[in-house]
């Protein structure tokens, strides 16, 4: 019982608790952000200080290790930063501001914990009480779009839940139990005649568990609820959603797929699904994506098509596939949250999500334009981004594991992606202004700006300092 | 370690578009800033260029690690071949600021990304890496894309936004094949895998690919070939040119396009050797002939047809270009040293070309051939600037484009890379035929026929104007009258070809 090792989660569980005390007495609501926001230097300092264990603790429930404190960093950044964009946007809010600081905290528990577990229950735990801190935040707007969200996101989060557990119960009849290092022991008994059908039951698990994990990370055919909960939650939520939620659902796949399935002939089969989910996953996400009118519901296609790369990472089953996977969502954080942060900050201006609302930004607020250019370039993959040494690597690594089918699919569903992304770039800047009115933005909004538009750029010119942490915190997984 | 030229030279005009963004306020600034910035790379490649070593190979090398784990390295360098692009890309980005001096249209932004996009162009010639490489054939593509959309021709006339989008998929759709070819390429060179062009052309690396050397080739050909452009997949460039503003046409055509000459020259010569993927060109040389061919006389039967002026000048950029691939697949000494002049020929007269068609659309308003007509009385040093660029084009003797295309005809003229090359030249010198017709009509039908009165009051160039177009044609004929001073940087390049 290490509780050095929890540190991270207790701390944040505990800023969660003060900001529901301080919440009865603090009558400037804008201060518990603040001190919500100044506290996670804690959390982070701890990740940081832990950073290079190699321990278990709870029998085996908590492990951390430089991959878990991979992704608690990754979560806890872009918790801070979701929150400091939020400070504007709750402020529309009569009541429970004190709450959502909360249950956004809640739930980053639950997602530093899903990376940081190493048997099914725990993670089952934890991916509970992430979502369930998610489902009342989608919620949170009460309009009938984002009650709608929020009832969607439930139920179909519910479903998955179960599947998941079903998937679980399966592996742990087969196996006698929910350790994932012990698991991999027995399922290579399961299948030692060589072929992945002596154990139909094991197949059936896997899928069930890939099925699970695939609502989270909002990879097709699990995708149906994205478009509709991204457009009606809050807004801070959405960009919490698209990258926090999606970064632990790798985490746990990374975890349970490299340590409970990982031996080669299974490897073998878990990575062709996940290859043909991703191609699915991207050309739908990008091909829809086209269609829309409304940049909330754009993204969230957008959020499926980088699921659909970063699925290209899983496939590649290798160590370039797996610190590829890690890059690729600390790079697809930064822009994805950046993408975001600015559209708060022109919607609570012009209170429309629309693109054609879009219309001349460039000139009513140059700098707000050009850090969405930045971001959305990011996303396409075109340099000197993040996005496309992300991308860069996952295809080396795809190409690597001879897929050059899938690398090809995904090169031209890049090529597809340009064309939304860019029109949204067209829009602002050679569009008619609606007014001339200036775009103003608050200072905290302009400090996440700086920080998520200049990572971009840093990832996509000197991309090697946060390649080498990925590559730190996957070593111990084989093959 | 030697003093970083090509660095200085790759990064200065993007240090110049973040100083001007951040401190120029007036308009005027800005173009001085922008002046300043390019005008130091020009400088310095100047300077290169006299202190480059004619014996040959690659010099001014830079090398620094960049991604390790993946062995890709920050390696810049420049030889015969790529140094004289170098040189047109600093001369043409330092035009391309007085070209744009008129511009009033959200100026600190124009000249921004018009500095930036120098840089994105110069990374391609200097990368010795292929991953740099691709970045940097990639840079180029936003702010080309926010050139041609925001200062592109509005409608009517054009489709800036059209033509914007047009280009970046096309370009696009070419990397995305490249990025695979590059990739596979990659995993074929031995462990530890490189992305080293200059190791990878040497030919002493023992390549294992997993898939055919010819799809890796065709992989990554196709990018070049789109951008070179070569037919059938050349419909993005009369587009992007004509609805391009004027600097940014010069720039287009006068290295944009030599882009895709240039990557294929490495792919298919390497620096001197095998090329990228070797042993390929060689079985397929027969088949881009017949494709050089065809644009060199589709191309110039199309512009024939056009009566827009600078869809004219942009549909006879893909005859041209059509001679640079004939040369090239000709794989002789002489027919890739004419490739090569060819490209920087064409660099020069059309880049002057569209400078001039941007200074008669300028005093007339007018793009429009039959509208246009007897212009030499109202403006006669325009009138005889763009016949000079027009001659040039048709391979007039004493000038740069009569060497170049007689380098590319004589080098490729009984060639063994294809059978029937004889047949081949012949059919390509018919579109120099074919452009003394475009060139000739099209002057005749603007400059030399009856003056119209609407014009009657336009103004000539002015001193500014005077400047650039004749520098312009300084260069054109002294290359054109002295080759030796190209020659014997490029020469040396393809010595192993024989």
């Amino acid at each position: 019982m290490n509780f050095w090792l929890l540190s991270p989660e207790l701390s944040v569980c505990g800023i969660a608790l003060a900001v529901i005390l301080l919440d009865l007495v603090i009558q400037q609501k804008k201060l518990l952000a603040g001190l919500s926001i100044a506290a996670l230097a804690i959390p982070i300092a701890f990740t940081i200080v832990l950073w290079g264990e190699q321990q278990t603790s709870f029998n085996g429930m908590l492990v951390v290790d430089n991959f878990s404190l991979f992704f608690k960093f990754l979560i806890l950044g872009i918790t801070a930063l979701v929150i400091v964009s939020s400070v504007d946007y709750v402020s529309k809010f009569a009541r429970f501001q004190g709450e959502y600081y909360a249950l956004v905290l809640f739930s980053a528990v639950g997602l530093m914990l899903m990376a940081s577990t190493g048997e099914l229950i725990s993670i089952y735990v934890a991916l509970e009480l992430s979502s369930i801190s998610l489902y009342a935040l989608v919620a949170f707007l009460k309009d009938k779009k984002s009650s709608e969200a929020g009832l969607k996101y439930m139920i179909l989060g519910a479903i998955s839940s179960a599947v998941l557990l079903f998937g679980m119960a399966f592996v742990f009849g087969l196996t006698g139990t929910t350790q994932l290092d012990q698991i991999v022991d027995k399922v290579s008994g399961l299948v030692s005649g060589g072929q992945l059908w002596d154990s139909p039951a094991l197949l059936l698990g896997i899928i069930l568990m890939v099925a699970g994990f695939g609502f989270k990370i909002a990879s097709v055919p699990f995708q149906m609820w994205v478009p509709d909960v991204y457009e009606g939650a809050p807004t801070p939520i959405t960009a919490y959603l698209s990258v926090a939620s999606k970064a632990a659902g790798f985490a746990v796949i990374l975890r349970v797929f490299y340590t409970a399935f990982g031996i080669p002939l299974l490897s073998e089969n878990w990575g062709m699904i996940f290859a043909v989910l991703g191609a699915l996953s991207m050309t739908l996400g990008n091909v829809v994506a086209i269609a829309q009118t409304n940049i909330k519901r754009m993204l969230a296609y957008s959020s499926i098509a980088n699921a659909g790369y970063l699925m290209v990472g899983l496939a590649a089953v290798s160590s370039l596939g797996r610190s590829g996977v890690l890059f690729f969502l600390a790079s697809y954080a930064l822009a994805n949250l950046g993408a975001f942060i600015a559209i708060i900050a022109i919607s609570n201006k012009t209170g429309s999500d629309e693109i054609a609302d879009y219309s001349g930004m460039a000139r009513r607020t140059p700098a707000l334009a050009l850090i969405l250019t930045i971001c959305l370039v990011s996303l396409i993959g075109i340099p000197p981004t993040g996005g496309f040494i992300a991308k860069f690597y996952i295809f080396n690594a795809a190409i690597q594991h001879d897929l050059l089918w899938l690398v090809i699919i995904a090169v031209l569903n890049s090529v597809i992606s340009a064309y939304y992304y860019l029109r949204v770039v067209k829009v602002m800047y050679t569009g008619e202004a609606a007014s001339e009115e200036a775009v103003p933005s608050s200072i905290p909004l302009r400090a996440a700006l700086t920080i998520t538009s200049l990572g971009v750029l840093l990832l996509g010119i000197y991309p090697w300092v946060v390649l080498r942490l990925a590559e730190a915190a996957v070593v111990m997984f084989s093959p | 370690m030697d003093f970083p030229y090509l660095s200085v030279i790759l990064f200065l005009p993007t240090i110049g578009a973040i100083l001007l963004v951040l401190f120029a306020k007036q308009p005027r600034t800005v173009k001085l800033t922008a002046a300043i910035f390019s005008f130091i790379p020009f400088a310095l490649s100047v300077a290169l260029f006299v202190m480059f070593d004619r014996s040959g190979g690659l010099q001014f090398v830079e090398q620094a690690q960049w991604i390790s784990s993946i062995n890709a390295k920050y390696h810049l360098g420049v030889d015969g071949l790529s140094l004289p692009m170098v040189i047109l890309t600093t001369f043409l980005g330092f035009v391309a600021v007085f070209v744009s001096w008129k511009i009033n249209l959200r100026t600190k932004e124009y000249f921004a990304w018009l500095l930036i996009l120098e840089t994105g162009i110069l990374g391609v010639f200097m990368s010795l890496d292929l991953l740099l490489f691709f970045l940097f054939w990639e840079v180029e593509l936003i702010p080309m894309y926010m050139l041609i959309s925001i200062w592109g021709t509005p409608p009517p006339l054009g489709r800036k936004e059209y033509s914007a989008i047009k280009f970046v998929i096309y370009t696009l759709f070419g990397s995305a094949f490249m990025l695979a070819g590059i990739l596979t390429l990659y995993y074929s060179t031995p462990a530890p895998h490189t992305f080293s062009m200059v190791d990878i052309a040497s030919g002493t690396m023992q390549l294992m690919p997993v898939i055919p050397l010819a799809s890796i080739f065709f992989l990554i050909f196709i990018a070049f070939a789109i951008k070179l452009p070569v037919f059938p997949l050349h419909t993005w460039l009369p587009d992007a040119h004509t609805d391009a503003p004027t600097a940014v046409s010069v720039i287009l055509a006068g290295v944009l396009l030599k882009m895709g000459a240039y990557g294929m020259i490495r792919l298919v010569a390497g620096f001197g050797g095998g090329g990228l993927v070797p042993g390929v060109a060689q079985h397929y040389a027969g088949i881009m002939v017949v494709f050089a061919v065809i644009s060199v006389l589709y191309g110039a039967a199309a512009t024939l047809r056009q009566t827009d002026l600078k869809r004219l000048i942009a549909y006879s950029s893909v005859s041209h270009m059509g001679f640079v691939l004939l040369g090239i697949f000709a794989l002789k000494q002489l027919s890739l040293t004419g490739a090569t002049l060819q490209m920087f020929s064409h660099g020069l007269i059309t880049g002057l070309l569209f400078a001039m068609v941007g200074l008669v659309y300028d005093k007339t308003h007018q793009r429009q051939i039959p509208m246009l007509g007897g212009l030499a009385r109202q403006m006669p040093v325009i009138a005889v600037v763009f016949s000079i660029a027009g001659l040039a084009a048709l391979g007039l003797p004493t000038t740069i484009g009569f060497i170049a295309e007689f380098t590319v005809f004589v080098g490729s003229f009984g060639t063994a890379a294809f059978a029937a090359s004889q047949t081949y030249v012949v059919l390509a010198v018919f579109g120099i035929v074919l452009g003394a017709g475009y060139i000739l009509w099209m002057l005749e039908r603007v400059f030399y026929r009856e003056p119209k009165e609407q014009y009657n009051g336009v103004g000539d160039a002015d001193n500014r104007e005077k400047a650039y177009i004749f520098a312009f044609v300084v260069l054109i004929m002294l290359f054109g009258i002295y080759p030796r001073l190209l020659l014997d940087v490029i020469g040396p390049v393809f010595h192993s070809f024989g």
